[in-house]
């Protein structure tokens, strides 16, 4: 299904490639990446959680982070992953355990003896214990920028010896996203956006990832008032939202928390939103929007199309 | 019963140790006015402050049936933030006199109304019905933690009642403390194995006053003035059993049984409080104390106090927590405790420590 998706994407690339000048991000991106054809092991990265060093490509790697798993099915790597964490669903082939990535069992990750950890998140000694029992650990910390995950997906195929295809998915990912901004082109100026993680209306501005990633379809937040409140995530007054009346209530919690269009429409004193009455609650998945691997841009996509179906009305 | 009320301000100062009557009683009728008037001034408040700004006049002239808002400012005010004030004050009320009617009955004056497991069973409630989905299924969630807390509460009486201890207070507390553990650690447990619905738990427990609208003040509203009436009715009682169960009984009290009716009323209470608004922490356990520290006054007067002065402080409280960060929220029960510790403190000096 994925396939058929990024085929269109391709197809969408060469569209977008002939309308607008997208010469310069595919010639920075392989810049990124000097050599795709030489044997890569012994291979050394600077990482987030330091220098790592990798005698051999890694064939037992346990995945730690859902995000990190999309990214190793995504370059290729696949075949070399022995485990990941209970919530690493995507892709449907990903051996999936009931590792829990928020409070690793080390012991439990040590029985698939891996060859290489990768993690988002160590909420202690996850580093210690895997120095202490001389498993090679990669720290991908949550992105911030759309940079970040090209950077992550090129990392990733450098460690599992898959360059070309990680160059070749991030020249993928980079051109779907502009063939989407390009698509959407000035219908989101002026537009604004209710992000809503949870309801009870936590939000995030536009510092965050996804605010970072909708910022570039021209949209602007209404969290963004809420800066100082949180890092990033701020919980909005609910007559601030009523009075704010955005064009777009983007639901990214249909999943953990079962809102839809339905449900908004039905608290007390939204039903006479904008969004609410022209079609401007976005129903988003959850998981999608809280990774940032290869599927952000279906959330982009999905935001786009609402953004001009608005615009037309 | 008469003589229990003498016997009660003994300890205190000379002041309290006259012949009570006529001066009790006005003391009674100006705290109850002035109680009164602080819940009036703080319901305004509450109906002028606010992420989106209203002016006050045109708050008024809605209020008095005119005025000149628009179509959007009346649903901020009637939909949003009117129901938000009447549930922070329902809820405070709530907590408020549980927590008198708990101290009083336990005569411990660290007890709070989740003292017993209720609010334990109320977060296993709730996370069960999150686990299972059912969560938007209308009212599931506060039916559960409704029923979760009056199953603590519930087990605590049963694991006390056994034949040596008899129902003392002290077992009962001992139960109740064992109860919360035990629902607590369930509580994780099922937490843990369903870590993707965390945030939603988390949501729950950090307690909310932010999503409430008038739905939740119909679901609270008939338990806490059951509760409340049976509490103010109770309330020779409970000083009565503030003496300890020896003297109660003595006084001619049936111990068991009157605490029986005091904790199944304030467990009631702190139920309906739970299940719309989570747990709020701090408002139980010092607004009674404030109440009896500040007009001095016996438990028979601060059950009534404690219910409007406990209103009063949610309401303001929850002003903070919509103000402070606009359009930004802080949790309530972050506010509560750092409105609510100090000012307890300042309370607590000026008072003299008098309990």
């Amino acid at each position: 299904m994925h396939r058929i998706r990024s085929l269109g994407g391709l197809l969408l690339l060469a569209l977008a490639l002939a309308a607008s000048a997208c010469a310069s991000s595919t010639s920075s991106s392989s810049a990124a990446a000097p050599s795709s054809v030489a044997p890569a092991f012994p291979t050394t990265i600077e990482a987030a959680n330091g220098p790592l060093t990798l005698e051999t490509m890694p064939t037992k790697i346990v995945s730690l982070s859902p995000t990190a798993t999309e990214m190793l099915f995504a370059v290729g790597a696949g075949d070399q992953v022995a485990a990941v964490d209970s919530y690493s669903d995507y892709p449907a082939e990903a051996p999936t355990t009931d590792i829990a990535a928020y409070e690793p069992n080390v012991e439990a990750i040590a029985a698939y003896q891996p060859d290489l950890v990768v993690y988002t998140y160590d909420p202690g000694d996850l580093q210690k214990s895997l120095d202490k029992l001389h498993i090679p650990a990669l720290m991908q910390p949550a992105a911030v920028t759309i940079d970040d995950v090209y950077a992550q997906l090129l990392q990733t195929g450098q460690v599992t010896g898959h360059e070309t295809e990680a160059q070749a998915q991030v020249d993928d990912l980079q051109a779907q996203v502009a063939a989407v901004v390009a698509d959407v082109g000035d219908a989101g100026a002026g537009m604004t956006y209710y992000y809503e993680l949870d309801d009870t209306y936590y939000s995030l501005t536009s510092e965050t990832f996804v605010g970072n990633l909708l910022g570039q379809l021209g949209l602007t937040n209404i969290a963004d008032e809420a800066k100082g409140a949180s890092s990033g995530y701020p919980q909005l007054s609910a007559e601030y939202i009523v009075a704010a009346d955005p064009d777009l209530i983007l639901l990214a919690d249909t999943k953990c928390c079962g809102q839809d269009a339905a449900s908004v429409a039905n608290r007390p004193g939204w039903g006479g939103l904008k969004a609410v009455m022209h079609d401007g609650v976005v129903e988003l998945d959850d998981d999608i929007a809280s990774r940032w691997g290869p599927r952000i841009v279906q959330l982009l996509e999905q935001v786009g199309q609402a953004v001009k179906a608005q615009a037309a009305a | 019963m008469k003589h229990a009320s003498q016997l009660e301000s003994a300890p205190l100062t000379q002041e309290r140790a006259r012949p009570p009557a006529p001066r009790a009683r006005r003391r009674a009728v100006r705290w109850t006015v002035v109680g009164v008037a602080v819940l009036f001034v703080s319901v305004l408040i509450g109906l002028f402050a606010g992420a989106v700004r209203i002016p006050p006049m045109s708050i008024l002239g809605w209020m008095v049936g005119d005025g000149n808002l628009t179509e959007q400012q009346r649903a901020i005010l009637a939909q949003l933030r009117l129901p938000r004030v009447v549930l922070a004050g329902l809820v405070g009320a709530a907590l408020s006199v549980s927590g008198c009617a708990y101290q009083a009955a336990f005569r411990n004056p660290l007890a709070d109304p989740y003292l017993l497991g209720s609010a334990a069973g109320a977060g296993l409630g709730a996370t069960i019905v999150i686990v299972l989905g059912a969560a938007e299924a209308p009212f599931a969630l506060p039916a559960a933690a409704f029923l979760g807390a009056l199953m603590g509460v519930g087990l605590a009486y049963l694991m006390a009642s056994t034949r040596a201890a008899g129902r003392t207070s002290t077992s009962l507390l001992l139960g109740g403390v064992a109860v919360a553990s035990f629902l607590t650690a369930v509580q994780t447990y099922v937490q843990q194995r369903n870590t993707s619905d965390l945030r939603e738990v988390y949501a729950f427990i950090l307690g909310r006053l932010g999503t409430g609208g008038w739905h939740e003040v119909l679901l609270a509203l008939p338990w806490v003035v059951l509760a409340s009436a049976v509490l103010l009715a109770s309330r020779r009682l409970l000083e009565v059993l503030s003496l300890g169960d020896l003297e109660a009984a003595s006084l001619g009290a049936h111990v068991a049984r009157d605490r029986a009716i005091v904790v199944i009323a304030a467990s009631l209470a702190t139920a309906a409080a739970v299940a719309v608004a989570g747990l709020i922490g701090f408002v139980g356990l010092i607004v009674p104390h404030a109440v009896r520290m500040a007009t001095g006054a016996s438990h028979r007067l601060v059950v009534g106090l404690s219910l409007l002065f406990g209103a009063s402080f949610l309401i303001l409280c929850d002003v903070l927590a919509r103000t402070v960060v606009a359009p930004g929220e802080l949790p309530i029960g972050v506010i509560t405790a750092m409105i609510g510790a100090p000012f307890f403190a300042f309370v607590l000096r000026r008072s003299g420590g008098a309990r």
